[in-house]
């Protein structure tokens, strides 16, 4: 079977598109490039979908957070704590079996235990309660001048949070917020080793690479590329953000502009 | 990457008949009546009791160990443990990358079990755990395989409606079925896979392959194999 | 066991818990944490010895040493360290067990690769094929300790890298100007002032090792989330004198609570004493401090 065909048959393996059998003898190193970087489609899938949807909930826990009423500020606080406080690998086991059982008792929820959507829930929860801390934080590090500014040019109520507090904050925030992006599709890789099930064998990039790790008895091929994919992913977002960075600091004098991420802080 | 089981050494008859002092056997320890932890955390069930009078047999002081299924083949070549004793059945596709004894077990049918016994186990969600040779049965039908790590999720995903049915040793579901109360029920016909159950060895340890080998010989002839069959999966199981 | 735990088919309520939970594998649960713990114990310094070794390559003036030291932090900052996890315990394993053999055992003829195999002679196995069970288990322990040290190494590297050039600049030419060497500079200077500027990183690393610890059961040391698993699935009273559901939700809903306690308390601590690092440096921290002092409690 020429590389070719290999690509024809396993590009799509992991969206179950395909052959359905995944590959038993004589694993070349063109089967196993290509089944990893199909799995890397669940990745992008968990990431990206997480990122997007925890943005908004993360943005309302942050002001939340800062607010002068407790009823607000207590459960934010809250809900920081129980998802920044214990581990994902831990928030997905438990998430799988607290939605098995709300399963049997309302059998709407049933779609919840699969990967596809119960693992989504968990991930958009934990990186929005990551993300409303660093926003949070921006928040309270907005320049008293600006918001002064704000008031001297009659700005209220929502126009005010649009037009200087929000894109400021975003503005402080970014290079953190970069780094939470980064170690969430780092952390989607442990979707398939909790509670939830591969249907079909359809998994993510290190599903696979465990798949011929295990096969072949040989860890120096398949993790190495699964590394190199994901080097390239994380090289891609580092550049996405950059072109955001950019547009955020448009107004910035040049010097201000020059883009860092803040790679001392992890999450 | 040995999970290693708090159980006393068995210090039966180390005379060192071999230039290995300590046999390292390796189960998984989720697997009743095969193999499971008793509530003191020792490995138990059938293939313990086997092991230990093979060893004892072969003049072999042997040691338990408990590793992950799914991971247990490549432990074993990579030499972290000397033999598999784990309800592995003897299949070609294994016995290209270990070696397997004459079976222990004799071959004996898969049966599919569900809550419902309208479950078509051709088209419907079948589960079955990963690496196995029931695994490999689905993923060959018209079914939906959903693999998990060990077996006992397997049976709590048919109960939970995450799989119409699930596919295993019918010796390891008839106990489960049976304490059910009615819940799970065999459905479809049972599926005949793989040659009986072996202890596995590396390729290159020929010698205690033999050693173990002719220890099963022996008690196949004097008949203690069979008194252990019947003992821990009742009257009705083949022997041989 | 306790006493009245002989017959638990007789038991009811409160007894059939409390004898439930002091079974024989109940206690090897409540003893993985200790595992648990001890990792984190023995992870932290080891990892901080790294980072600081990763830290001072980073910043040599030999290029190739920088090199090195910058391409450790960037490629375990890449990658996700679960996909380190599985690939060192392997790699190292094989890597040292391959290593003992071709120094002890030179004369050896046969490949060390047989098709699928691994083999090594038997005085090169890690641990001794004879050694007693302990002697595996530590090992095992101490390959995971090693893949922990040596991935969060690199973070603690990163840190440690950010809080050598955070020390003011000023510091180190006066150093200079009174004549120190390079090293004097750098041991009697640079070292000892950095550590409030790495704090809020290093507090930052404790907490994500903290909830790194759970891999350890994809490292296959028997940890609580091995535990929790097992003890949570349903037991069929064929097999156990404790039969019950699927009752893995409760036991991981503990481990949840465990470390969320574990983090709070880390968190305290760690407050307390950034409080007092900051006491007295030149730093914002330590001037609000002062003026706190200062205004003093009415």
């Amino acid at each position: 079977m020429s590389c070719l065909d290999t690509l024809q048959s396993y590009a799509l393996r992991s969206l179950g598109l395909g052959e359905r059998a995944l590959p038993t003898t004589d694993f070349t190193f063109c089967q196993q490039a290509t089944l990893i970087g199909s799995g890397l489609a669940w990745n992008i899938y968990f990431g990206a979908l997480a990122l997007l949807t925890g943005f908004f909930l993360a943005v309302a826990v942050a002001l939340a957070k800062g607010s002068d009423h407790a009823w607000l500020r207590k459960p934010a606080d809250w809900f920081t704590f129980v998802f920044r406080g214990s581990p994902l690998f831990i928030q997905f086991f438990f998430g799988y079996f607290l939605f098995l059982s709300l399963k049997q008792s309302v059998p709407v929820f049933s779609p919840l235990t699969s990967a596809a959507l119960g693992a989504l829930i968990v991930l958009f929860l934990n990186t929005s309660a990551y993300s409303a801390e660093i926003f949070h934080g921006a928040l309270q590090a907005i320049p008293k001048g600006d918001l002064e500014a704000a008031d001297a040019y009659g700005l209220a109520g929502w126009t005010k949070f649009r037009r200087v507090t929000f894109p400021t904050m975003l503005r402080l925030a970014w290079p953190a917020y970069t780094n939470e992006a980064i170690f969430l599709f780092h952390a989607t890789t442990l979707v398939f080793f909790t509670g939830f099930p591969a249907i079909q064998q359809k998994g993510d990039a290190l599903y696979y690479a465990k798949y011929f790790a295990e096969k072949t008895f040989n860890p120096f091929v398949p993790y190495p590329i699964l590394a190199g994919y994901f080097i390239l992913l994380t090289l891609a977002i580092i550049g996405l953000f950059q072109l955001g960075s950019r547009r955020l600091n448009r107004h910035m004098p040049a010097q201000g502009r020059r883009w860092r991420a803040k790679f001392q802080v992890i999450r | 990457m040995t999970r290693i089981i708090f159980a006393s050494a068995l210090a039966l008859a180390a005379t060192g008949a071999l230039a290995q002092d300590v046999v390292r056997l390796a189960t998984e320890g989720a697997y009743p009546p095969y193999n499971f932890l008793n509530d003191q955390g020792e490995v138990d069930g059938f293939e313990r009791g086997l092991g230990d009078e093979l060893c004892a047999r072969a003049q072999l002081t042997c040691e338990w160990v408990t590793n992950e299924w799914d991971s247990i083949i490549p432990n074993l070549v990579s030499g972290n443990y000397d033999a598999i004793i784990a309800g592995m059945s003897i299949t070609d596709e294994r016995d290209e990358v270990i070696d397997f004894t004459q079976n222990y077990y004799p071959p004996s049918p898969s049966a599919y079990a569900a809550l419902s016994p309208d479950v078509d186990v051709n088209t419907g969600t079948v589960t079955a755990q990963t690496g196995t040779i029931q695994a490999a049965h689905v993923a060959s039908t018209g079914a939906t395989l959903v693999e998990f790590a060990t077996p006992e999720e397997t049976v709590a995903a048919v109960r939970n409606g995450e799989a119409d049915a699930v596919l295993a040793d019918k010796d390891f579901l008839a106990p489960i079925v049976g304490e059910s109360g009615g819940e799970l029920t065999f459905v479809g016909e049972d599926v005949p896979l793989g040659g009986g159950i072996g202890l596995g060895f590396r390729e290159s340890d020929a010698e205690l392959r033999e050693t173990f080998d002719a220890a099963i010989q022996s008690m196949k002839d004097d008949g203690t194999l069979n008194t252990m069959l019947i003992k821990w999966f009742g009257e009705e199981t083949q022997t041989f | 066991m306790l006493p009245a735990c002989a017959d638990p088919s007789t038991l009811e309520g409160l007894s059939w818990y409390l004898c439930y939970l002091t079974t024989g594998k109940h206690l090897s649960f409540y003893t993985s944490f200790g595992t648990v713990l001890l990792l984190l114990a023995v992870t932290a310094p080891a990892a901080l010895a790294l980072g600081f070794g990763g830290a001072m390559l980073a910043r040599s003036r030999v290029p190739p040493l920088a090199w090195i030291g910058k391409g450790y932090v960037a490629i375990v900052r890449g990658v996700p360290d679960i996909a380190f996890f599985l690939f060192f315990v392997v790699a190292l394993d094989q890597g040292f067990e391959y290593l003992r053999h071709r120094i002890m055992c030179a004369d050896w003829d046969q490949p060390v690769r047989q098709g699928n195999d691994f083999v090594v002679c038997d005085i090169a196995k890690l641990p001794l094929n004879s050694s007693p069970q302990w002697m595996h288990e530590i090992y095992g322990f101490a390959l995971a300790v090693l893949t922990f040290a040596i991935v969060f190494g690199a973070f603690a590297a990163n840190v440690l890298y950010g809080a050598m050039r955070a020390v003011p600049r000023a510091q180190m030419e006066t150093a200079e100007a009174y004549g120190m060497t390079h090293r004097q500079t750098f041991w009697r200077v640079l070292v000892p002032q950095m550590w409030v500027y790495a704090l809020p990183g290093l507090s930052n690393l404790w907490m994500v090792l903290i909830k790194a610890s759970p891999l350890l059961f994809l490292l296959g040391v028997e940890d609580i989330v091995y535990w929790a698993r097992d003890l949570g699935g349903s037991k069929t009273p064929q097999f156990t004198d404790y039969p019950h559901g699927d009752w893995r939700m409760w036991y991981f809903l503990f481990l949840l609570v465990f470390y969320l306690a574990f983090t709070r308390v880390s968190e305290v601590v760690l407050d307390r004493l950034m409080r007092r690092l900051t006491h007295g440096q030149a730093i914002a921290g330590g001037e609000a401090q002062r003026k706190t002092a200062m205004v003093g409690p009415a």
